[in-house]
Protein backbone atom coordinates (compact mmCIF):
# COMPACT_ATOMS: atom_id res chain seq x y z
CA UNK A 1 0.00 0.00 0.00
CA UNK A 2 2.30 2.68 1.07
CA UNK A 3 4.64 2.13 -1.87
CA UNK A 4 1.73 2.57 -4.30
CA UNK A 5 1.36 5.65 -2.76
CA UNK A 6 4.61 6.76 -2.42
CA UNK A 7 4.10 7.46 -6.48
CA UNK A 8 1.60 10.76 -6.60
CA UNK A 9 -1.78 9.75 -8.53
CA UNK A 10 -1.73 11.86 -11.36
CA UNK A 11 1.55 9.82 -12.51
CA UNK A 12 -0.53 6.63 -12.21
CA UNK A 13 -3.22 8.78 -14.72
CA UNK A 14 -0.85 9.86 -16.59
CA UNK A 15 0.29 6.40 -16.97
CA UNK A 16 -3.15 4.72 -17.57
CA UNK A 17 -3.92 7.50 -20.22
CA UNK A 18 -1.18 6.70 -22.23
CA UNK A 19 -1.63 2.80 -22.34
CA UNK A 20 -4.79 3.20 -22.73
CA UNK A 21 -4.25 5.59 -25.90
CA UNK A 22 -1.49 2.72 -27.47
CA UNK A 23 -4.84 0.26 -26.94
CA UNK A 24 -6.64 2.73 -28.91
CA UNK A 25 -4.23 2.83 -31.50
CA UNK A 26 -4.08 -0.37 -31.99
CA UNK A 27 -7.75 -1.28 -32.46
CA UNK A 28 -7.79 1.50 -34.47
CA UNK A 29 -4.56 1.44 -36.74
CA UNK A 30 -3.91 -2.70 -36.89
CA UNK A 31 -5.41 -4.55 -39.65
CA UNK A 32 -4.64 -8.27 -38.22
CA UNK A 33 -8.02 -9.34 -35.63
CA UNK A 34 -5.50 -10.91 -32.69
CA UNK A 35 -3.60 -7.74 -32.82
CA UNK A 36 -6.57 -5.83 -32.32
CA UNK A 37 -7.70 -7.89 -29.64
CA UNK A 38 -4.70 -7.69 -27.97
CA UNK A 39 -5.12 -4.01 -28.31
CA UNK A 40 -8.33 -4.35 -26.32
CA UNK A 41 -6.67 -5.94 -23.59
CA UNK A 42 -4.53 -3.43 -23.30
CA UNK A 43 -7.23 -0.76 -22.73
CA UNK A 44 -8.65 -2.62 -20.13
CA UNK A 45 -5.62 -3.25 -18.27
CA UNK A 46 -4.71 0.31 -18.19
CA UNK A 47 -7.96 0.77 -16.30
CA UNK A 48 -6.81 -1.96 -14.34
CA UNK A 49 -3.76 -0.27 -13.20
CA UNK A 50 -5.90 3.06 -13.14
CA UNK A 51 -8.57 1.68 -10.89
CA UNK A 52 -5.62 -0.48 -8.53
CA UNK A 53 -4.15 3.05 -8.11
CA UNK A 54 -7.49 5.20 -7.20
CA UNK A 55 -8.54 2.24 -4.92
CA UNK A 56 -5.30 2.94 -3.17
CA UNK A 57 -5.87 6.67 -3.46
CA UNK A 58 -9.49 6.45 -1.44
CA UNK A 59 -8.48 3.82 0.86
CA UNK A 60 -11.04 2.10 -0.80
CA UNK A 61 -11.16 -1.64 -1.34
CA UNK A 62 -14.32 -1.18 -3.66
CA UNK A 63 -11.69 -0.67 -6.66
CA UNK A 64 -9.39 -3.66 -6.27
CA UNK A 65 -12.83 -5.93 -6.19
CA UNK A 66 -14.30 -3.84 -9.10
CA UNK A 67 -10.43 -5.25 -10.97
CA UNK A 68 -11.62 -8.98 -10.68
CA UNK A 69 -14.65 -8.14 -12.00
CA UNK A 70 -12.94 -6.48 -14.98
CA UNK A 71 -10.31 -9.54 -15.09
CA UNK A 72 -13.38 -12.17 -15.32
CA UNK A 73 -15.71 -10.54 -18.31
CA UNK A 74 -11.95 -9.65 -20.17
CA UNK A 75 -11.33 -13.69 -19.89
CA UNK A 76 -14.68 -14.38 -20.51
CA UNK A 77 -14.58 -11.69 -23.57
CA UNK A 78 -11.44 -12.96 -25.31
CA UNK A 79 -12.65 -16.61 -24.77
CA UNK A 80 -15.30 -15.88 -27.20
CA UNK A 81 -13.42 -13.24 -29.20
CA UNK A 82 -10.94 -16.88 -29.73
CA UNK A 83 -13.88 -19.08 -30.75
CA UNK A 84 -15.41 -15.77 -33.29
CA UNK A 85 -11.57 -15.69 -34.42
CA UNK A 86 -11.41 -19.64 -34.86
CA UNK A 87 -14.56 -19.74 -37.17
CA UNK A 88 -13.75 -17.00 -39.55
CA UNK A 89 -10.08 -18.49 -40.02
CA UNK A 90 -11.73 -21.90 -40.88
CA UNK A 91 -14.39 -19.66 -43.35
CA UNK A 92 -11.74 -17.72 -45.20
CA UNK A 93 -8.04 -19.00 -44.43
CA UNK A 94 -7.09 -15.51 -42.79
CA UNK A 95 -7.60 -13.10 -39.75
CA UNK A 96 -6.89 -10.00 -41.37
CA UNK A 97 -10.11 -7.42 -40.74
CA UNK A 98 -9.98 -6.12 -43.95
CA UNK A 99 -11.16 -9.81 -45.58
CA UNK A 100 -14.31 -9.01 -43.90
CA UNK A 101 -16.08 -6.36 -46.52
CA UNK A 102 -18.93 -8.58 -47.86
CA UNK A 103 -21.73 -6.59 -46.07
CA UNK A 104 -20.45 -3.11 -47.39
CA UNK A 105 -22.82 -3.50 -50.66
CA UNK B 1 -36.16 -9.18 -8.07
CA UNK B 2 -37.61 -13.29 -8.31
CA UNK B 3 -37.15 -12.12 -11.90
CA UNK B 4 -33.71 -12.49 -12.32
CA UNK B 5 -33.54 -15.50 -10.52
CA UNK B 6 -36.51 -17.34 -12.13
CA UNK B 7 -34.25 -16.22 -15.67
CA UNK B 8 -31.37 -17.31 -15.01
CA UNK B 9 -32.83 -20.75 -13.71
CA UNK B 10 -34.08 -20.91 -17.21
CA UNK B 11 -31.01 -20.94 -18.47
CA UNK B 12 -29.64 -23.49 -16.55
CA UNK B 13 -32.91 -25.78 -17.21
CA UNK B 14 -32.15 -24.60 -20.73
CA UNK B 15 -28.47 -25.98 -21.10
CA UNK B 16 -30.09 -29.29 -18.94
CA UNK B 17 -32.81 -29.67 -22.09
CA UNK B 18 -30.15 -31.62 -24.48
CA UNK B 19 -28.58 -33.78 -21.46
CA UNK B 20 -31.75 -34.85 -19.96
CA UNK B 21 -34.07 -34.62 -23.41
CA UNK B 22 -36.64 -32.65 -23.19
CA UNK B 23 -36.17 -30.01 -26.02
CA UNK B 24 -39.38 -30.84 -27.73
CA UNK B 25 -40.64 -28.91 -24.46
CA UNK B 26 -38.35 -26.59 -23.89
CA UNK B 27 -40.50 -23.65 -25.41
CA UNK B 28 -43.27 -24.25 -23.62
CA UNK B 29 -40.98 -24.30 -20.73
CA UNK B 30 -39.23 -20.87 -21.09
CA UNK B 31 -42.40 -18.70 -22.71
CA UNK B 32 -44.26 -19.99 -19.36
CA UNK B 33 -41.16 -19.21 -17.59
CA UNK B 34 -41.21 -15.69 -18.90
CA UNK B 35 -45.16 -15.15 -17.79
CA UNK B 36 -44.17 -16.38 -14.48
CA UNK B 37 -41.14 -13.77 -14.53
CA UNK B 38 -43.46 -11.20 -15.89
CA UNK B 39 -45.50 -11.84 -12.63
CA UNK B 40 -43.25 -11.69 -10.06
CA UNK B 41 -41.81 -8.50 -11.24
CA UNK B 42 -45.49 -6.96 -11.16
CA UNK B 43 -46.11 -8.41 -7.73
CA UNK B 44 -42.47 -6.20 -6.76
CA UNK B 45 -44.59 -3.17 -7.73
CA UNK B 46 -44.29 -0.57 -5.33
CA UNK B 47 -41.80 -2.54 -2.72
CA UNK B 48 -38.58 -0.29 -3.97
CA UNK B 49 -35.96 -3.04 -2.34
CA UNK B 50 -32.00 -3.19 -2.39
CA UNK B 51 -30.38 -6.14 -3.60
CA UNK B 52 -26.53 -7.01 -2.27
CA UNK B 53 -25.50 -3.98 -0.37
CA UNK B 54 -27.25 -1.76 -2.89
CA UNK B 55 -25.75 -3.31 -5.74
CA UNK B 56 -29.55 -3.68 -7.71
CA UNK B 57 -32.33 -1.60 -6.58
CA UNK B 58 -35.61 -2.96 -8.01
CA UNK B 59 -38.02 0.44 -8.23
CA UNK B 60 -41.09 0.80 -10.24
CA UNK B 61 -38.65 2.26 -13.07
CA UNK B 62 -36.55 -1.22 -13.12
CA UNK B 63 -39.97 -2.96 -12.91
CA UNK B 64 -41.55 -1.19 -15.85
CA UNK B 65 -38.64 -1.88 -18.09
CA UNK B 66 -38.52 -5.29 -17.27
CA UNK B 67 -41.78 -5.89 -17.84
CA UNK B 68 -40.79 -4.46 -21.30
CA UNK B 69 -38.47 -6.58 -22.12
CA UNK B 70 -39.97 -10.09 -20.84
CA UNK B 71 -42.86 -9.19 -23.05
CA UNK B 72 -40.48 -8.54 -26.26
CA UNK B 73 -38.66 -11.94 -25.38
CA UNK B 74 -41.93 -13.56 -25.03
CA UNK B 75 -42.70 -12.82 -28.25
CA UNK B 76 -39.63 -12.84 -29.92
CA UNK B 77 -39.57 -16.43 -29.06
CA UNK B 78 -42.27 -17.44 -30.55
CA UNK B 79 -41.42 -15.50 -33.35
CA UNK B 80 -38.25 -17.21 -34.05
CA UNK B 81 -39.20 -20.21 -33.28
CA UNK B 82 -38.00 -21.37 -36.89
CA UNK B 83 -34.77 -20.18 -36.02
CA UNK B 84 -34.10 -22.76 -33.10
CA UNK B 85 -35.68 -25.42 -34.99
CA UNK B 86 -33.12 -25.51 -37.82
CA UNK B 87 -29.78 -25.39 -35.48
CA UNK B 88 -28.36 -28.49 -34.16
CA UNK B 89 -27.52 -26.49 -30.99
CA UNK B 90 -30.90 -25.84 -30.35
CA UNK B 91 -30.79 -25.77 -26.36
CA UNK B 92 -27.71 -23.44 -26.23
CA UNK B 93 -29.47 -20.87 -28.21
CA UNK B 94 -32.11 -20.81 -26.09
CA UNK B 95 -29.42 -20.44 -22.47
CA UNK B 96 -27.45 -17.42 -24.49
CA UNK B 97 -30.74 -15.91 -25.27
CA UNK B 98 -32.04 -16.28 -21.49
CA UNK B 99 -28.73 -14.88 -20.24
CA UNK B 100 -28.62 -12.33 -22.20
CA UNK B 101 -31.90 -11.39 -20.81
CA UNK B 102 -30.53 -11.94 -17.38
CA UNK B 103 -27.83 -8.91 -18.48
CA UNK B 104 -30.16 -6.98 -19.93
CA UNK B 105 -32.49 -6.84 -16.57
CA UNK B 106 -29.39 -6.26 -14.92
CA UNK B 107 -29.17 -3.03 -16.76
CA UNK B 108 -32.52 -1.76 -15.98
CA UNK B 109 -32.02 -1.94 -12.35
CA UNK B 110 -28.48 -1.59 -11.47
CA UNK B 111 -27.73 0.90 -8.83
CA UNK B 112 -24.07 0.54 -8.73
CA UNK B 113 -21.47 0.96 -11.63
CA UNK B 114 -20.12 -2.47 -11.30
CA UNK B 115 -23.61 -3.99 -12.09
CA UNK B 116 -23.77 -1.71 -14.81
CA UNK B 117 -20.70 -3.35 -16.28
CA UNK B 118 -21.87 -6.19 -15.53
CA UNK B 119 -25.21 -6.22 -17.07
CA UNK B 120 -24.04 -4.90 -20.35
CA UNK B 121 -20.75 -7.50 -20.50
CA UNK B 122 -23.60 -10.44 -19.51
CA UNK B 123 -25.87 -8.91 -22.08
CA UNK B 124 -22.85 -8.39 -25.06
CA UNK B 125 -21.66 -11.99 -24.62
CA UNK B 126 -24.15 -13.92 -25.97
CA UNK B 127 -25.25 -12.01 -28.10
CA UNK B 128 -21.54 -11.87 -30.31
CA UNK B 129 -21.85 -15.64 -29.81
CA UNK B 130 -25.33 -15.59 -31.12
CA UNK B 131 -24.69 -12.83 -34.27
CA UNK B 132 -21.90 -15.72 -35.52
CA UNK B 133 -24.71 -18.22 -34.64
CA UNK B 134 -25.23 -18.84 -38.42
CA UNK B 135 -21.16 -20.71 -38.62
CA UNK B 136 -20.86 -21.23 -42.30
CA UNK B 137 -22.35 -17.66 -43.66
CA UNK B 138 -19.85 -15.26 -44.09
CA UNK B 139 -21.79 -12.34 -43.34
CA UNK B 140 -22.72 -13.96 -40.19
CA UNK B 141 -19.19 -14.46 -39.25
CA UNK B 142 -18.44 -10.99 -39.89
CA UNK B 143 -21.10 -9.33 -37.91
CA UNK B 144 -20.06 -11.27 -34.85
CA UNK B 145 -16.33 -10.34 -35.24
CA UNK B 146 -17.05 -6.66 -35.94
CA UNK B 147 -19.81 -6.73 -32.79
CA UNK B 148 -17.22 -8.04 -31.06
CA UNK B 149 -14.36 -5.72 -31.66
CA UNK B 150 -17.04 -2.81 -31.25
CA UNK B 151 -18.17 -4.25 -28.52
CA UNK B 152 -15.34 -4.54 -26.31
CA UNK B 153 -13.73 -1.26 -28.12
CA UNK B 154 -16.76 0.36 -25.98
CA UNK B 155 -16.26 -1.67 -23.27
CA UNK B 156 -13.11 -0.18 -22.99
CA UNK B 157 -14.25 3.43 -22.71
CA UNK B 158 -17.23 2.61 -20.55
CA UNK B 159 -14.66 1.30 -18.53
CA UNK B 160 -12.14 3.94 -18.39
CA UNK B 161 -15.16 6.66 -17.91
CA UNK B 162 -16.30 4.40 -14.77
CA UNK B 163 -12.72 4.53 -13.59
CA UNK B 164 -12.16 7.83 -13.69
CA UNK B 165 -15.37 8.86 -12.03
CA UNK B 166 -14.29 6.90 -9.23
CA UNK B 167 -11.17 8.13 -9.17
CA UNK B 168 -13.16 11.69 -8.98
CA UNK B 169 -15.84 10.64 -6.44
CA UNK B 170 -14.42 7.61 -4.70
CA UNK B 171 -17.41 5.27 -4.93
CA UNK B 172 -19.19 3.22 -7.28
CA UNK B 173 -22.64 3.70 -5.84
CA UNK B 174 -24.94 5.82 -8.18
CA UNK B 175 -26.91 7.67 -5.43
CA UNK B 176 -23.55 8.46 -3.59
CA UNK B 177 -22.42 9.66 -7.07
CA UNK B 178 -25.29 11.69 -7.81
CA UNK B 179 -25.47 13.39 -4.08
CA UNK B 180 -21.65 14.47 -4.30
CA UNK B 181 -21.88 15.97 -7.71
CA UNK B 182 -25.08 17.99 -6.59
CA UNK B 183 -23.51 19.71 -4.26
CA UNK B 184 -21.03 22.64 -5.50
CA UNK B 185 -18.67 22.87 -2.64
CA UNK B 186 -17.11 19.70 -3.40
CA UNK B 187 -16.98 20.78 -6.66
CA UNK B 188 -15.36 24.15 -6.22
CA UNK B 189 -12.89 22.47 -3.51
CA UNK B 190 -12.09 20.00 -6.69
CA UNK B 191 -11.59 22.59 -8.94
CA UNK B 192 -8.06 23.60 -7.32
CA UNK B 193 -7.19 19.90 -7.44
CA UNK B 194 -8.03 18.79 -11.01
CA UNK B 195 -10.70 16.60 -10.00
CA UNK B 196 -13.25 18.11 -12.25
CA UNK B 197 -11.16 17.30 -15.31
CA UNK B 198 -11.20 13.84 -13.76
CA UNK B 199 -14.93 13.98 -13.41
CA UNK B 200 -15.49 15.32 -16.90
CA UNK B 201 -13.74 13.25 -19.16
CA UNK B 202 -15.03 10.47 -17.22
CA UNK B 203 -18.50 11.36 -18.55
CA UNK B 204 -17.32 11.40 -21.30
CA UNK B 205 -15.92 8.45 -22.18
CA UNK B 206 -19.15 6.86 -20.30
CA UNK B 207 -21.27 8.75 -22.57
CA UNK B 208 -18.98 7.56 -25.69
CA UNK B 209 -18.76 3.95 -24.42
CA UNK B 210 -22.76 4.24 -24.07
CA UNK B 211 -23.51 5.78 -27.44
CA UNK B 212 -21.78 2.81 -28.89
CA UNK B 213 -23.99 0.29 -27.32
CA UNK B 214 -26.78 2.21 -28.77
CA UNK B 215 -25.01 2.83 -32.11
CA UNK B 216 -25.76 6.77 -31.87
CA UNK B 217 -24.02 8.75 -34.82
CA UNK B 218 -20.53 8.82 -34.73
CA UNK B 219 -20.54 5.42 -33.06
CA UNK B 220 -23.20 3.86 -35.34
CA UNK B 221 -21.18 2.70 -38.17
CA UNK B 222 -21.25 -1.34 -37.13
CA UNK B 223 -24.67 -1.21 -36.53
CA UNK B 224 -25.91 -1.48 -39.80
CA UNK B 225 -22.90 -4.24 -41.07
CA UNK B 226 -24.32 -6.23 -37.66
CA UNK B 227 -27.88 -5.96 -37.84
CA UNK B 228 -27.32 -7.28 -42.00
CA UNK B 229 -25.25 -9.76 -41.41
CA UNK B 230 -26.71 -11.69 -38.15
CA UNK B 231 -29.46 -14.18 -38.63
CA UNK B 232 -32.95 -11.87 -38.93
CA UNK B 233 -34.07 -13.27 -35.47
CA UNK B 234 -30.87 -11.98 -33.84
CA UNK B 235 -31.04 -8.97 -35.27
CA UNK B 236 -34.47 -8.69 -33.74
CA UNK B 237 -33.43 -9.00 -30.43
CA UNK B 238 -30.59 -6.62 -31.21
CA UNK B 239 -32.77 -4.16 -32.22
CA UNK B 240 -35.20 -4.24 -29.42
CA UNK B 241 -34.29 -5.63 -26.05
CA UNK B 242 -30.81 -5.21 -26.41
CA UNK B 243 -31.40 -1.26 -27.61
CA UNK B 244 -34.05 -1.17 -24.88
CA UNK B 245 -31.92 -1.99 -22.07
CA UNK B 246 -28.85 0.18 -23.32
CA UNK B 247 -31.45 3.11 -22.92
CA UNK B 248 -32.54 2.13 -19.86
CA UNK B 249 -29.01 2.15 -18.24
CA UNK B 250 -28.46 5.56 -20.22
CA UNK B 251 -31.31 6.91 -18.98
CA UNK B 252 -31.14 5.72 -15.34
CA UNK B 253 -26.97 6.69 -15.23
CA UNK B 254 -27.77 10.46 -16.36
CA UNK B 255 -31.00 11.16 -14.26
CA UNK B 256 -29.40 9.51 -10.78
CA UNK B 257 -25.39 10.60 -11.02
CA UNK B 258 -25.60 13.27 -13.91
CA UNK B 259 -28.28 15.68 -13.68
CA UNK B 260 -26.73 18.39 -11.56
CA UNK B 261 -23.90 18.73 -14.14
CA UNK B 262 -26.28 18.81 -17.12
CA UNK B 263 -23.92 21.79 -18.33
CA UNK B 264 -21.10 19.43 -19.18
CA UNK B 265 -22.85 16.74 -21.42
CA UNK B 266 -26.18 18.37 -23.12
CA UNK B 267 -24.31 19.98 -25.40
CA UNK B 268 -22.79 16.81 -26.71
CA UNK B 269 -26.07 15.03 -26.47
CA UNK B 270 -27.82 17.99 -28.46
CA UNK B 271 -25.47 17.27 -31.44
CA UNK B 272 -25.65 13.98 -31.30
CA UNK B 273 -29.77 13.06 -30.92
CA UNK B 274 -29.78 15.84 -34.14
CA UNK B 275 -26.97 13.64 -35.98
CA UNK B 276 -28.22 10.45 -34.90
CA UNK B 277 -31.98 11.53 -36.29
CA UNK B 278 -30.89 13.18 -39.26
CA UNK B 279 -28.12 10.68 -40.28
CA UNK B 280 -30.22 7.65 -39.42
CA UNK B 281 -33.45 9.20 -41.83
CA UNK B 282 -31.45 9.97 -44.43
CA UNK B 283 -29.25 6.77 -44.88
CA UNK B 284 -32.20 4.60 -44.92
CA UNK B 285 -33.99 5.75 -47.57
CA UNK B 286 -31.51 4.96 -49.94
CA UNK B 287 -31.49 1.32 -48.73
CA UNK B 288 -32.62 -1.05 -50.89
CA UNK B 289 -32.26 -4.16 -48.67
CA UNK B 290 -34.88 -4.28 -45.88
CA UNK B 291 -32.76 -5.15 -43.17
CA UNK B 292 -30.42 -2.54 -44.04
CA UNK B 293 -33.42 -0.15 -43.94
CA UNK B 294 -34.59 -1.60 -40.74
CA UNK B 295 -30.77 -0.52 -39.31
CA UNK B 296 -30.60 2.41 -39.94
CA UNK B 297 -34.43 3.21 -39.02
CA UNK B 298 -33.40 1.62 -35.30
CA UNK B 299 -30.65 4.22 -35.49
CA UNK B 300 -33.02 7.14 -35.70
CA UNK B 301 -35.21 5.75 -33.52
CA UNK B 302 -32.38 5.83 -30.60
CA UNK B 303 -32.22 9.55 -31.77
CA UNK B 304 -35.34 10.34 -30.94
CA UNK B 305 -35.18 8.61 -27.17
CA UNK B 306 -31.52 10.93 -26.78
CA UNK B 307 -34.00 13.45 -26.97
CA UNK B 308 -36.24 12.37 -24.04
CA UNK B 309 -32.71 11.75 -22.21
CA UNK B 310 -31.84 15.55 -23.15
CA UNK B 311 -35.06 16.52 -21.72
CA UNK B 312 -34.31 15.54 -18.34
CA UNK B 313 -37.88 16.42 -16.66
CA UNK B 314 -40.23 14.36 -15.16
CA UNK B 315 -42.00 12.92 -18.36
CA UNK B 316 -38.77 11.76 -19.64
CA UNK B 317 -38.62 8.42 -18.03
CA UNK B 318 -42.31 7.87 -18.66
CA UNK B 319 -41.75 8.83 -22.32
CA UNK B 320 -39.12 6.68 -23.22
CA UNK B 321 -40.72 3.59 -21.41
CA UNK B 322 -43.71 4.10 -23.50
CA UNK B 323 -41.55 4.44 -27.07
CA UNK B 324 -39.30 2.21 -25.91
CA UNK B 325 -41.97 -0.73 -25.41
CA UNK B 326 -44.00 1.12 -28.80
CA UNK B 327 -40.44 0.74 -30.76
CA UNK B 328 -40.04 -3.01 -29.70
CA UNK B 329 -43.61 -3.90 -30.27
CA UNK B 330 -43.61 -2.81 -34.31
CA UNK B 331 -40.08 -3.78 -34.00
CA UNK B 332 -40.79 -7.34 -33.85
CA UNK B 333 -43.74 -7.32 -36.03
CA UNK B 334 -41.95 -6.32 -38.91
CA UNK B 335 -38.88 -8.54 -38.04
CA UNK B 336 -41.44 -11.40 -38.09
CA UNK B 337 -42.50 -10.61 -41.81
CA UNK B 338 -39.39 -10.29 -42.89
CA UNK B 339 -38.33 -13.23 -41.47
CA UNK B 340 -41.07 -15.26 -43.09
CA UNK B 341 -39.85 -13.43 -46.77
CA UNK B 342 -36.25 -14.24 -45.97
CA UNK B 343 -37.05 -17.96 -46.45
CA UNK B 344 -37.42 -17.70 -50.19
CA UNK B 345 -34.78 -14.56 -50.32
CA UNK B 346 -31.95 -14.75 -49.21
CA UNK B 347 -31.61 -10.91 -48.32
CA UNK B 348 -34.79 -9.47 -48.80
CA UNK B 349 -34.69 -6.10 -50.82
CA UNK B 350 -37.98 -3.99 -50.79
CA UNK B 351 -38.77 -5.09 -54.58
CA UNK B 352 -39.36 -8.55 -52.97
CA UNK B 353 -42.80 -7.27 -50.89
CA UNK B 354 -44.40 -6.13 -53.87
CA UNK B 355 -47.70 -7.51 -54.26
CA UNK B 356 -47.39 -8.98 -51.28
CA UNK B 357 -51.29 -7.41 -49.80
CA UNK B 358 -52.81 -9.96 -52.53
CA UNK B 359 -51.06 -13.14 -51.34
CA UNK B 360 -50.91 -13.09 -47.75
CA UNK B 361 -53.02 -10.36 -45.93
CA UNK B 362 -52.17 -11.29 -42.87
CA UNK B 363 -48.54 -10.38 -43.39
CA UNK B 364 -48.88 -7.66 -45.35
CA UNK B 365 -50.78 -5.92 -42.61
CA UNK B 366 -49.18 -6.70 -40.19
CA UNK B 367 -46.12 -5.04 -41.83
CA UNK B 368 -48.36 -2.18 -42.66
CA UNK B 369 -49.52 -1.30 -39.04
CA UNK B 370 -45.45 -2.17 -37.88
CA UNK B 371 -44.51 0.52 -40.59
CA UNK B 372 -47.33 3.40 -39.85
CA UNK B 373 -46.26 3.26 -35.86
CA UNK B 374 -42.64 3.17 -36.48
CA UNK B 375 -43.62 5.96 -39.18
CA UNK B 376 -45.30 7.69 -36.10
CA UNK B 377 -48.67 7.94 -37.90
CA UNK B 378 -51.55 8.14 -35.27
CA UNK B 379 -52.96 6.48 -33.64
CA UNK B 380 -50.96 3.84 -33.42
CA UNK B 381 -48.39 3.38 -30.28
CA UNK B 382 -45.33 4.63 -32.43
CA UNK B 383 -47.38 7.92 -32.69
CA UNK B 384 -47.68 8.81 -28.72
CA UNK B 385 -43.85 7.83 -28.12
CA UNK B 386 -42.87 10.28 -30.90
CA UNK B 387 -45.74 12.97 -29.28
CA UNK B 388 -44.81 12.43 -25.34
CA UNK B 389 -40.61 12.32 -26.43
CA UNK B 390 -41.11 15.78 -28.66
CA UNK B 391 -43.64 17.41 -25.80
CA UNK B 392 -41.01 16.90 -22.79
CA UNK B 393 -38.28 17.83 -25.22
CA UNK B 394 -40.42 21.11 -25.74
CA UNK B 395 -40.99 21.66 -22.24
CA UNK B 396 -37.53 21.69 -21.44
CA UNK B 397 -37.05 24.41 -24.51
CA UNK B 398 -35.15 22.58 -26.84
CA UNK B 399 -37.34 23.87 -30.15
CA UNK B 400 -34.73 23.59 -32.73
CA UNK B 401 -33.95 19.38 -31.56
CA UNK B 402 -37.41 19.15 -31.68
CA UNK B 403 -37.96 20.73 -35.60
CA UNK B 404 -34.94 18.36 -36.17
CA UNK B 405 -36.34 15.86 -34.98
CA UNK B 406 -39.97 16.98 -36.87
CA UNK B 407 -37.47 17.03 -39.86
CA UNK B 408 -36.68 13.64 -39.43
CA UNK B 409 -39.72 11.92 -39.13
CA UNK B 410 -41.12 13.47 -41.91
CA UNK B 411 -38.21 11.82 -43.98
CA UNK B 412 -38.87 8.73 -41.92
CA UNK B 413 -42.22 8.59 -43.56
CA UNK B 414 -40.95 8.36 -46.75
CA UNK B 415 -39.53 5.14 -46.47
CA UNK B 416 -41.68 3.37 -44.56
CA UNK B 417 -44.55 4.41 -46.97
CA UNK B 418 -42.38 3.18 -50.00
CA UNK B 419 -42.77 -0.50 -48.42
CA UNK B 420 -46.12 -0.32 -48.08
CA UNK B 421 -46.87 1.18 -51.51
CA UNK B 422 -44.65 -1.68 -52.44
CA UNK B 423 -46.84 -4.45 -50.82
CA UNK B 424 -50.45 -2.93 -52.06
CA UNK B 425 -49.13 -2.41 -55.22
CA UNK B 426 -49.85 -5.00 -58.08
CA UNK B 427 -46.27 -6.04 -58.36
CA UNK B 428 -44.75 -8.76 -60.39
CA UNK B 429 -45.33 -11.19 -57.32
CA UNK B 430 -41.67 -13.14 -56.69
CA UNK B 431 -42.86 -14.11 -53.45
CA UNK B 432 -44.83 -17.71 -53.86
CA UNK B 433 -45.93 -20.39 -51.45
CA UNK B 434 -45.55 -18.23 -47.96
CA UNK B 435 -45.63 -20.68 -44.63
CA UNK B 436 -46.59 -18.93 -41.60
CA UNK B 437 -46.33 -20.91 -38.63
CA UNK B 438 -49.89 -20.91 -35.69
CA UNK B 439 -46.77 -19.36 -33.60
CA UNK B 440 -46.26 -16.63 -35.76
CA UNK B 441 -49.40 -15.61 -36.64
CA UNK B 442 -49.67 -15.44 -32.80
CA UNK B 443 -47.23 -12.81 -32.89
CA UNK B 444 -48.39 -11.18 -36.06
CA UNK B 445 -52.00 -10.45 -34.09
CA UNK B 446 -50.37 -10.08 -30.64
CA UNK B 447 -47.73 -6.79 -32.28
CA UNK B 448 -51.07 -5.60 -34.27
CA UNK B 449 -53.35 -5.77 -31.27
CA UNK B 450 -50.39 -4.32 -29.24
CA UNK B 451 -49.51 -1.66 -31.92
CA UNK B 452 -53.19 -0.10 -31.86
CA UNK B 453 -54.05 -0.38 -27.73
CA UNK B 454 -51.03 1.00 -27.04
CA UNK B 455 -51.76 4.04 -29.73
CA UNK B 456 -55.37 4.08 -28.19
CA UNK B 457 -54.68 3.92 -24.04
CA UNK B 458 -51.50 5.58 -24.23
CA UNK B 459 -52.33 7.09 -20.79
CA UNK B 460 -52.33 3.31 -19.10
CA UNK B 461 -48.33 3.18 -19.67
CA UNK B 462 -47.27 6.53 -19.32
CA UNK B 463 -49.43 7.25 -16.17
CA UNK B 464 -47.49 4.24 -14.32
CA UNK B 465 -44.73 6.59 -13.98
Amino acid sequence: MNTIQSIHINHYILLSAVLFCIGVMGVLFRRNAIIIFMSVELMLNAVNLLLVAFSSYWNDPAGQVFVFFVMVVAAAEVAVGLAILVMIYRNTGSTDIDVLNKLKN
Amino acid sequence: MKTLYILTALGVIAMLAELFRFKKFLLPIVLIGLMGAIASSVRDWNTNIHYYNYMMTFDNYAILFTIVLCVTAFLWFMMSKDFFGSESSKTDHYALVLFALCGAMLMVSYSNMVMLFLGIEILSIPMYVLAGSNKDSLASNEASLKYFLMGAFATGFLLFGITMIYGATGTFDLRSIGITLKSPELIQVWRGAGGTTLLYSGILMMLIGLCFKISAVPFHFWAPDVYTGAPTPVTAFMATIVKTAAFAAFLRLFITCFSGLGNVWMNTIWVLAGLTILLGNITAVYQTSVKRMLAYSSISHAGYMLLAILAMNNHSVGSVLFYAAAYSVATIGAFTVLSIIEKNFELASVDSFSGLAKKNPLLAFAMTISMLSLAGIPPLAGFFGKYYIFTSALQSGYVWLVLIAVLGSLIGVYYYFRMIIKMFSSGTGEVTNIEISTLQKIVLVITILLSILLGIFPDMVISLL
